[in-house]
């Protein structure tokens, strides 16, 4: 977005006075909001605010089945509570704007705790008065740059997918990248009116090691020289469309045409505006405003190359208004490194480069809330996404959306690190598919997401009976989701990388913000409450076979279990029309061996070798899967002496078994299995909490205490069940231990593009390359 | 020698009795001389004068007798021609003898006469007398050696003259580097009848530098230095030799800037370079003040206040940014100020030229310091023609390397500035490496 009219502010500022704004979408949970800071540039306003959010959340409560039976034959009690989590806002906002939002800010502001505003940027100093004034607020500035760099450390480590390459001529424009969590050193060049480049060691150390005059401000002032073009933006239209070899003097110019000698090719430019070195030709605006566009990036790319080799930095960072959000510059820029590095180093942009002061400026004023000990999520039913906003990518949309743009930050009630297995973190990707190069796959899942929405709609009303106003909650739940989804049809990489995983966690975050946190969990508690009564049957009857028919079996078992899922659309409406469908029937609609991926013969000579130490299983649904699938699994894994960790979500999501639900079917299984009974007991059994509240898995994002666990217990099988986990995301997860990833794939597009077909079964056993294991003879891991 | 891109024949007028302008001295350093106007009088069509005399049979004797003394032929050349100057080396010899005099075919004898005897060809071609080197022993003859320039859009006129002087009657080797070499070579094949023999311009430049830097040994030096360049009041300029020179960070500022790190007469290599040089300069100045010529724009430059262009720190932050520790009066943005319509109005064309000149000057000063580290060098060579008569950004590039370095570095130039290609080309005409 740029920061344009910075010197038409002054009239600007007063004109829009009249403007009404919708409160309810914008300076949201302003009651409760604290901590104020403010970062004013030239031409923008981001506001910055910490409030706390009273959200429902459904809890489930274990009855006492020892004192009476008879509460209605439920397993357990669901409740719905009002839970207080802490979010951060941002705002963002066109300068002409600040006064009617201090305004509406001073009106709708409660707490009165809050004495200072932290300020950043360099309007701060300018609109300080007004802001003491209307806020009655004291104006406490903070360095411009210690705000940046903050502010820059804290989206890089708590955003997935903030930084992303800029590839104009790709598939897709933007290729995000991995969160890496160590994300120190590296060098940030902020091209404002100059260059800044800085250097970033670690969270405190940070040095300015160089800089050039030569930055957006040249661009803007020489641009408006050369073209009378007053407008930051309208330049940069301008230059999009010019043709900068009428201007600059090329080495064919020169040479007539490459010089072979130094491998410098023709078309490179010798000397930028070398042929207007002339009184009697005329040169058009867009050709010379494109030379300078790139005489600007070029010299700023060499600069930031230069600094990068001398202090051996291969991450860069660019941000500042000359690059927000404009796919002109990114690409200039782009182009610019990749010529005097040859590649080794790339520019890296990013998402939310225009909130760093901002977020900064926050941080500072916050620091004794110790914000940097939580982790924090993007909150996607609140943030308006990459270039909701942008003049130069979609005019029309920015007239519609308006000019505010947010983000919004939840704090995660668990700090979250990588599985300590992960083979090489900084190359994890846990998607299996990205929507937002894969053009094909984005209309199949964006379609099958709006298809699914009337369901989902209906279930969230059907989940609060007792709620009269969840029907009209439910209806903006569905316009939320359903915009969104329009979105990313248009801006598929308006969050990052587009992926299944990210459209069911968008649904998840808009329906929590409906208040709609477990619309499954009647359905849950019904299913759960059903399998219960034939585990013991069900455990009879394994143990009645043969050890070779019985391994067969129990993985058997836990794929049929895992047919029983309400987040696949096919299945949820066989489930739906046939309620009896049952676990027997699901074992018939398997398919027959061989599966699709299939080591099922490793992983049985695997099992003949002597136990693993100790087995970490991502769960995946309630009911049938998690009892009838999982638990038998379990327990065998434990009567051979392997330790388990059951790792299930922390929050609801769709039908997923969360750890409160497992710790009250545990306990019930234990009551009637020894087996079980004796593995928690003796600590070989332990249910943690996977820290995340999505359908699918991040590795890289788990609990603290689950990673712990995780390392104490010398983990050396890691299981992964289900579509969600092992499909759409982890598919290709390379671990340093055994893993076993084991799913139905119930969805008939997905099966067709894997080859397979519905009810396809994926069983893939996999040992590290490099790490044979000793014990169990001569077997290729698939 | 018709030097004009306009081929008019009322200019054909041969004049051989024009004086030579200025003669020069060898015993102190030349005023700068500019001979920029339109110079009918000198544009003499001598060509047109020994038409008559081509098929002359002397030339062959003459050819026939240096090759016994393994010296080339004269007349000695070397040519380097960039992207926006052609730049001319040419030797006279002085030790003449008798019967050479005598055999010396008249086209020969011609072209010496027209290029010795006059400072200004056409309306563009300039030689810079106060860079000529005599007394000089070249291949054991002894002569001067003259230095000319003109821009190469001119090139068409300078073959045209060739042509009509049948200078490929002379079947000397006409050793050419810089781009033009290249991309003219078969203009000089088809207007001229020439063949070049084309050199790569970095190994000329490098040996130009080296061989002017020996021979100087009389008269003014051909390296200097500015001592107190952070002090305007003392800054002088100071006579230095390249004695130990290695490694070498040699800086070429033509329309664009090569960056060479130089480790001895063989062993270079290219850092990088920018498209941001001289050419940038005259290209910006000439659309933001309408001048046309370095000269013009330079003189503007010399009048102009860039601090009324660029935003300094001190506009920023009203002071030094202390925790950076920027000085205030650095250039915070180039060209900042004309952010605001009000201070667009304000500024005059020599403020523009001005601030295009110093922001043009920082810049290679911030990417030359800037390789200099990585290389781990801490001498530095300026040359090119953005430097001829541009003792501003001389000044400049002095202060620059020597403040942000905190002394570490040192910045050195050469008087003969823009020349070295040319010299180097001659020399490889003289000794073939």
């Amino acid at each position: 977005m740029a920061e344009c009219g910075r010197v038409d502010s002054n009239t600007s500022h007063t004109m829009d006075k009249s403007i009404t704004l919708p409160p309810d979408e914008i300076f949201r949970n302003l009651e409760n909001a604290k901590r104020f800071a403010i970062d004013i540039g030239g031409s923008l306003t981001k506001l910055a605010y910490y409030s706390t959010v009273q959200h429902k959340v459904a809890k489930v409560r274990s009855f006492d089945h020892t004192a009476k039976e008879a509460a209605g034959d439920k397993l357990y009690e669901i409740s719905m509570q009002e839970e207080v989590t802490a979010r951060l806002h941002f705002i963002k906002f066109e300068n002409a704007y600040i006064e009617t939002c201090l305004d509406f800010i001073k009106d709708h502001l409660v707490n009165t705790e809050t004495k200072v505003i932290k300020a950043t940027g360099g309007g701060a100093h300018k609109f300080k008065e007004l802001i003491e004034r209307k806020l009655g607020l004291k104006v406490d500035k903070e360095d411009e740059m210690t705000c940046l760099i903050k502010g820059c450390n804290f989206v890089l480590r708590n955003i997935p997918h903030e930084a992303f390459v800029y590839a104009k001529h790709a598939d897709s424009e933007f290729r995000f990248q991995t969160t890496n969590p160590d994300i120190f050193p590296y060098l940030l060049v902020n091209i404002g009116s100059g260059v800044s480049i800085v250097k970033v060691e670690s969270e405190d150390k940070f040095e300015r090691i160089g800089g050039s005059s030569i930055g957006g401000g040249t661009f803007w002032g020489l641009g408006a020289l050369l073209t009378k073009t007053k407008r930051f933006d309208e330049l940069l239209q301008l230059a999009s469309k010019g043709q900068h070899a009428s201007v600059d003097m090329l080495v064919k110019d020169i040479y007539g045409g490459s010089y072979g000698y130094l491998g410098l090719t023709g078309d490179l430019i010798a000397s930028s505006f070398g042929k207007s070195a002339t009184a009697d030709k005329e040169f058009s605006k867009e050709d010379m405003a494109k030379s300078l566009l790139h005489m600007i990036s070029n010299d700023i790319g060499q600069l930031a190359c230069l600094y990068a080799k001398l202090h051996n930095l291969s991450r860069v960072y660019f941000g500042g208004f000359f690059i927000r959000g404009h796919p002109v510059t990114m690409h200039t820029i782009t182009y610019s490194i990749n010529f005097f590095t040859k590649g080794e180093v790339q520019a890296l942009f990013l998402r939310h480069e225009g909130y760093l002061g901002a977020i900064g400026a926050f941080l500072k004023g916050a620091e004794e809330d110790n914000p940097n000990q939580y982790s924090w999520g993007e909150n996607y039913a609140g943030s308006s996404g990459l270039m909701s906003v942008s003049p130069d990518m979609n005019p029309m949309q920015r007239a519609r959306s308006g000019t505010f743009d947010m983000l919004e930050m939840d704090r995660l009630e668990r700090q979250l690190v990588n599985l300590p297995l992960l083979q090489d973190p900084s190359s994890y990707i846990p998607d299996t598919v990205d929507l937002t190069e894969d053009a094909p796959a984005r209309e199949y899942w964006l379609y099958c997401f709006e298809e699914a929405l009337d369901g989902v709609v209906k279930r969230a009303v059907a989940s609060q009976p007792d709620m009269p106003e969840a029907a009209l909650r439910a209806e903006k739940f569905r316009q939320k989701y359903r915009h969104k989804l329009q979105t990313l049809r248009q801006q598929p990489f308006a969050y990052g990388s587009l992926t299944v995983r990210s459209l069911l966690d968008t649904r998840e975050h808009c329906l929590n913000e409906f208040n709609f946190p477990d619309p499954y969990s009647k359905i849950k508690q019904r299913e759960n409450d059903i399998a219960l009564k034939y585990y013991q049957k069900a455990v009879k009857s394994l143990d009645e076979l043969s050890w070779e028919e019985k391994q067969f079996a129990l993985v058997r078992g836990v794929l049929a279990g895992n047919v029983f899922d309400w987040g696949a659309k096919a299945v949820s409406d066989v489930l739906e029309s046939d309620p009896e469908f049952g676990f027997e029937e699901a074992k018939r609609q398997l398919e027959e061996r061989p599966w699709l991926v299939d080591s099922y013969d490793q992983w049985l000579e695997r099992l003949k070798g002597p136990p693993h130490k100790c087995a970490l299983f991502f769960v995946d649904n309630s009911g049938v899967d998690i009892i009838l699938g999982v638990m038998p699994f379990v327990r065998e894994l434990l009567s051979r002496g392997t330790e388990v960790v059951l790792a299930s979500n922390s929050g609801p999501a769709l039908n997923d078994v969360t750890n409160g639900e497992l710790q009250i079917l545990t306990e019930r299984i234990a009551a009637m299995d020894p087996v079980i009974e004796a593995g928690l007991r003796e600590d070989r059994l332990l249910l943690v909490q996977s820290g995340s509240s999505s359908p699918c898995l991040d590795l890289s994002r788990l609990d603290k205490v689950l990673a712990m666990v995780v390392r104490e217990r010398q983990t050396d099988l890691v299981i992964i069940e289900g579509m969600g986990r092992a499909i759409h995301t982890n598919y290709y997860a390379m671990l340093s231990c055994e893993s076993l990833k084991m799913a139905v794939i119930k969805n008939s597009w997905l099966a067709d593009r894997l080859g397979g077909k519905l009810f396809s079964v994926v069983f893939k056993y996999e040992v590290p390359v490099g790490k044979p294991n000793k014990d169990c003879g001569a077997f290729s891991p698939c | 020698m018709a030097f004009n891109g306009h081929q008019r024949d009322d200019d054909d007028i041969i004049d051989e009795n024009e004086t030579p302008s200025k003669q020069p001295r060898s015993d102190k350093e030349m005023p700068v001389h500019f001979r920029n106007e339109p110079n009918s009088e000198s544009a003499t069509t001598a060509g047109r004068a020994t038409s008559d005399r081509r098929t002359s049979q002397s030339a062959t004797r003459h050819r026939h007798d240096s090759v016994k003394k393994t010296r080339p032929p004269f007349p000695w050349f070397g040519m380097d021609i960039g992207g926006t100057l052609v730049k001319l080396v040419y030797f006279e010899p002085k030790d003449i003898t008798a019967e050479e005099e005598q055999e010396e075919v008249e086209n020969l004898k011609s072209i010496r006469r027209y290029l010795t005897s006059n400072t200004a060809y056409g309306k563009t071609g300039i030689r810079d007398v106060h860079l000529e080197l005599q007394d000089l022993t070249l291949c054991g003859r002894k002569g001067n050696l003259h230095f000319i320039r003109f821009p190469t859009h001119d090139l068409p006129a300078f073959l045209q003259m060739g042509r009509d002087k049948h200078f490929s009657s002379l079947h000397t080797t006409l050793c050419a580097t810089g781009g033009g070499a290249y991309k003219f070579e078969s203009d000089f094949r088809m207007m001229a009848d020439l063949e070049l023999h084309k050199l790569d311009e970095l190994d000329c430049l490098i040996r130009g530098v080296l061989y002017l830097d020996s021979v100087m040994s009389s008269g003014p030096s051909e390296c200097y230095y500015f001592e107190n360049p952070a002090d305007p009041d003392h800054c002088v300029q100071k006579p230095c030799t390249l004695e130990n020179p290695y490694p070498l960070l040699l800086v070429n500022i033509g329309s664009g800037v090569s960056i060479l790190a130089v480790y001895s007469e063989d062993n270079y290599k290219r850092v990088t370079g920018t498209s941001l040089g001289g050419g940038t300069f005259l290209g910006l100045c000439c659309l933001l003040t309408g001048c046309s010529t370095f000269e013009e724009a330079l003189e503007m430059a010399s009048q102009g206040e860039s601090t009324r262009v660029d935003k300094l720190v001190r506009d920023i932050y009203g002071g030094d940014y202390e925790r950076f520790g920027l000085p205030g009066w650095a250039v915070a943005s180039s060209f900042g100020n004309m952010m605001s319509k009000e201070k667009r109005e304000s500024v005059s064309k020599e403020d523009l030229a001005r601030a295009t000149l110093v922001t043009i000057t920082n810049n290679i000063g911030s990417i030359t310091r800037m390789c200099a580290l990585n290389e781990n060098i801490e001498t530095v060579l300026f040359v090119g023609n953005f430097l001829r008569v541009n003792t501003l950004s001389m000044k400049l590039l002095a202060y620059a390397m020597d403040y942000w370095s905190k002394g570490q570095l040192k910045a050195l130039f050469l008087r003969h500035e823009g020349y070295f290609g040319a010299v180097g080309a001659l020399l490889e005409l003289l000794h073939p490496s």
